[in-house]
């Protein structure tokens, strides 16, 4: 019974977003107000970076203070080729998540050797050093960044330069990606990955070679977030190095620990909670990254599962 | 009888001081071997080097003839060699049914399986629990290991080893904080194993050790003192200065 009720809160959360995700151009284009469109483009492009980094940081235990990188290695292999002229989409698409990829597997396979903060440390590093590796090139526009003049092209699928079709084209994104990372957290490889974080030493001991799945997870995660980067260059129509220096990784380990860590929506909540508040405190004072601190400490404190946990206890007591 | 590990000089040091000093041992195919001797006397030192979790400073493992000295525990477990941790090691934020599936999973092929829900999957749910039924803890299968009581994370202990169907099962004081009825119950169970399996037993539990060992090893100061049948161990005077106190060994 009280499973059931549990569940029904859940869903009923997930289908009113959904809901509104899906009806909410139809409200803007009525009240002619493209600000809220940007804002939720962004919260969902964020909303699939931070599940992205849930899948590892979650489920797998590894705490990567790096995982911004993968949103400027996504968006700079739209912002690359189309600087070129070569507006291809799929070949964006595809060459955002391949390099994600690579990027995570070797990276992956030194950080993964390490252990507590050392991990925490060294992702971070490998991050900086992609960072000022863009600073320097000076062709693409050093630390001032690119501007992309063309959207990628996807021919006659989808005119993404439309902002309406981009939106669509993110919400659809979104929801495939969280559905992939649902399907993989119950899975075989799944239930390896959450058994990792539980007892390494034990999952070894009983016969799994916990480095190689972790290090495989660790490249799954980079490539959903190498996607995620690849629909911010679109969306902002300008890349910089900004996007991946360490305050942008801290704000999506904000985002997974402030929506709950472990759960399939916690990350959208807690991208939607950090969108919005920055808008409207970033409106009211100077200093909104301090408030953003005090939260943070106070999920820590006090609501360990975040606003997902919430969600569940409130499911609890109304029955 | 051929024996299906054989244990040469091995040697473990800590620091300052040596864990186990020149082992020699042999164990044969299908017999209990207990490994008995006071605190510190570095058994479960060499169960650990035995599984892998520990590297041997110096020495050679071979099981069935081949030499396994510096291969990772995790490929060891493929071999089939399984233990149990005297300081119990469970992936404690999961259920008592995941821990054993886990266990059934990792020796059904590999598990870069990123699509069908494991948990429904009969192909690992249905040994494991058979396993669970074997050591009484089907009733708590849902439950998360967290918040099972010493007792039944002994059991599961025991549980997740056997789930890989080891031939070489290393049991490192598997009694330890059990009841006398529990221990019994283990006792029924190792006996009924026995075929098709070969043991390597810690246990303080004198009663435990001579109703089931064929074998036994004393390891004194990271040292093998004597090893013989039960009857052996028994009228050994070395054994009996060192280890046994004379009492213990009338009441057995
Ligand atoms: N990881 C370690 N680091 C340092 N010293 C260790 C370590 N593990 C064991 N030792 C030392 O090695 C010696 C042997 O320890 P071990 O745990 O193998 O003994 P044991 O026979 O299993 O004892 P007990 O009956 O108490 O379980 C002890 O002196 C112990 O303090
Ligand atoms: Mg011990």
């Amino acid at each position: 019974m009280e499973k059931a009720t549990r569940f029904t809160l859940r869903v009923k959360i997930t289908v009113v977003i959904f809901l509104v995700l899906f009806f909410l151009p139809i409200y803007t284009g009525l009240t002619d107000n493209g600000f809220y469109l940007d804002l939720v483009n962004r919260l969902m492009i964020l909303a699939i970076a931070a599940a992205s980094l849930n899948l590892i940081l979650g489920h797998g235990g590894m705490i990567s203070f790096g995982h911004a990188a993968y949103l400027g290695i996504g968006a700079y292999c739209v912002g690359i080729p189309a600087y070129y002229g070569v507006d291809n989409g799929p070949l964006q698409i595809f060459l955002a998540v391949a390099a994600s990829g690579i990027f995570a597997l070797i990276t992956g396979a030194i950080c993964l050797r390490t252990k507590g903060v050392y991990f925490i440390m060294i992702t971070m590093a490998f991050t900086q050093m992609v960072f000022f590796g863009f600073v320097s090139v000076e062709e693409y526009g050093g630390d001032d960044g690119l501007v992309i003049d063309t959207r990628s092209n996807f021919g006659s699928f989808i005119n993404i330069e439309d902002n309406i079709n981009l939106y669509y084209f993110i919400l659809i994104s979104l929801i495939i990606c969280l559905f992939l990372i649902h399907k993989i957290t119950k899975s075989r490889f799944g239930l390896v990955i959450e058994g990792s974080r539980s007892n390494e030493q034990r999952m070894r001991s009983i016969g799994f070679d916990t480095y190689r799945y972790r290090l495989i997870c660790y490249v799954i995660a980079g490539c959903i977030c190498g996607y995620a980067g690849a629909l911010l260059g679109n969306f902002t129509n300008f890349i910089s190095p900004e996007m991946m220096d360490w305050a942008a990784s801290g704000e999506l380990i904000f985002m997974v620990i402030l929506g709950g860590t472990g759960s399939l929506l916690g990350p959208v909540f807690g991208a939607a909670a950090f969108v919005i508040l920055e808008e409207w405190l970033s409106s009211l004072t100077l200093y909104w990254h301090f408030i953003f601190g005090a939260l943070l400490i106070m999920v820590v404190l006090f609501a360990r599962g975040g606003i997902s946990g919430i969600v569940t206890y409130l499911g609890n007591r109304k029955q | 009888m051929t024996p299906i590990l054989k244990i040469t000089s091995l040697c473990k040091q800590f620091g300052g001081i040596t864990a186990t000093n020149n082992i020699d041992l042999n164990i044969n195919e299908g017999e209990i071997h207990a490994v008995i001797g006071p605190n510190g006397a570095g058994k479960t030192t060499l169960i650990s080097q035995l599984s892998g979790d520990l590297k041997a400073d110096k020495g050679a493992i071979l099981f069935q003839g081949d030499l396994i000295t510096n291969m990772p525990s995790n490929k060891r477990s493929l071999l089939g060699i399984a233990r149990t941790f005297q300081i119990t090691s469970l992936m404690l934020d999961m259920s008592t049914l995941d821990n054993v599936a886990l266990a059934v999973q990792a020796h059904s092929g590999h598990s870069y399986r990123f699509w069908q829900d494991a948990r429904q999957d009969n192909q690992l749910i249905e040994p494991a629990l058979y396993v669970l039924k074997q050591v009484g803890l089907l009733g708590r299968k849902d439950i998360i290991t967290r918040e099972l009581s010493h007792g039944e994370h002994r059991q599961l202990e025991i549980a997740m080893a056997l789930a890989t169907q080891p031939k070489l099962l290393l049991l490192d004081e598997p009694m330890a904080g059990m009841g006398g009825e529990e221990t019994q119950k283990l006792i029924a169970i190792f006996k009924k194993l026995k075929t098709g399996k070969t043991m390597i037993l810690i246990e303080h539990d004198m009663n435990a050790v001579f109703s089931l060992a064929d074998q036994i090893t004393v390891m004194v100061y990271g040292e093998i003192i004597a090893t013989g049948s039960p009857k052996e161990i028994r009228a050994n005077q070395k054994v009996k200065a060192a280890y046994l106190g004379d009492e213990e060994l009338q009441t057995c």
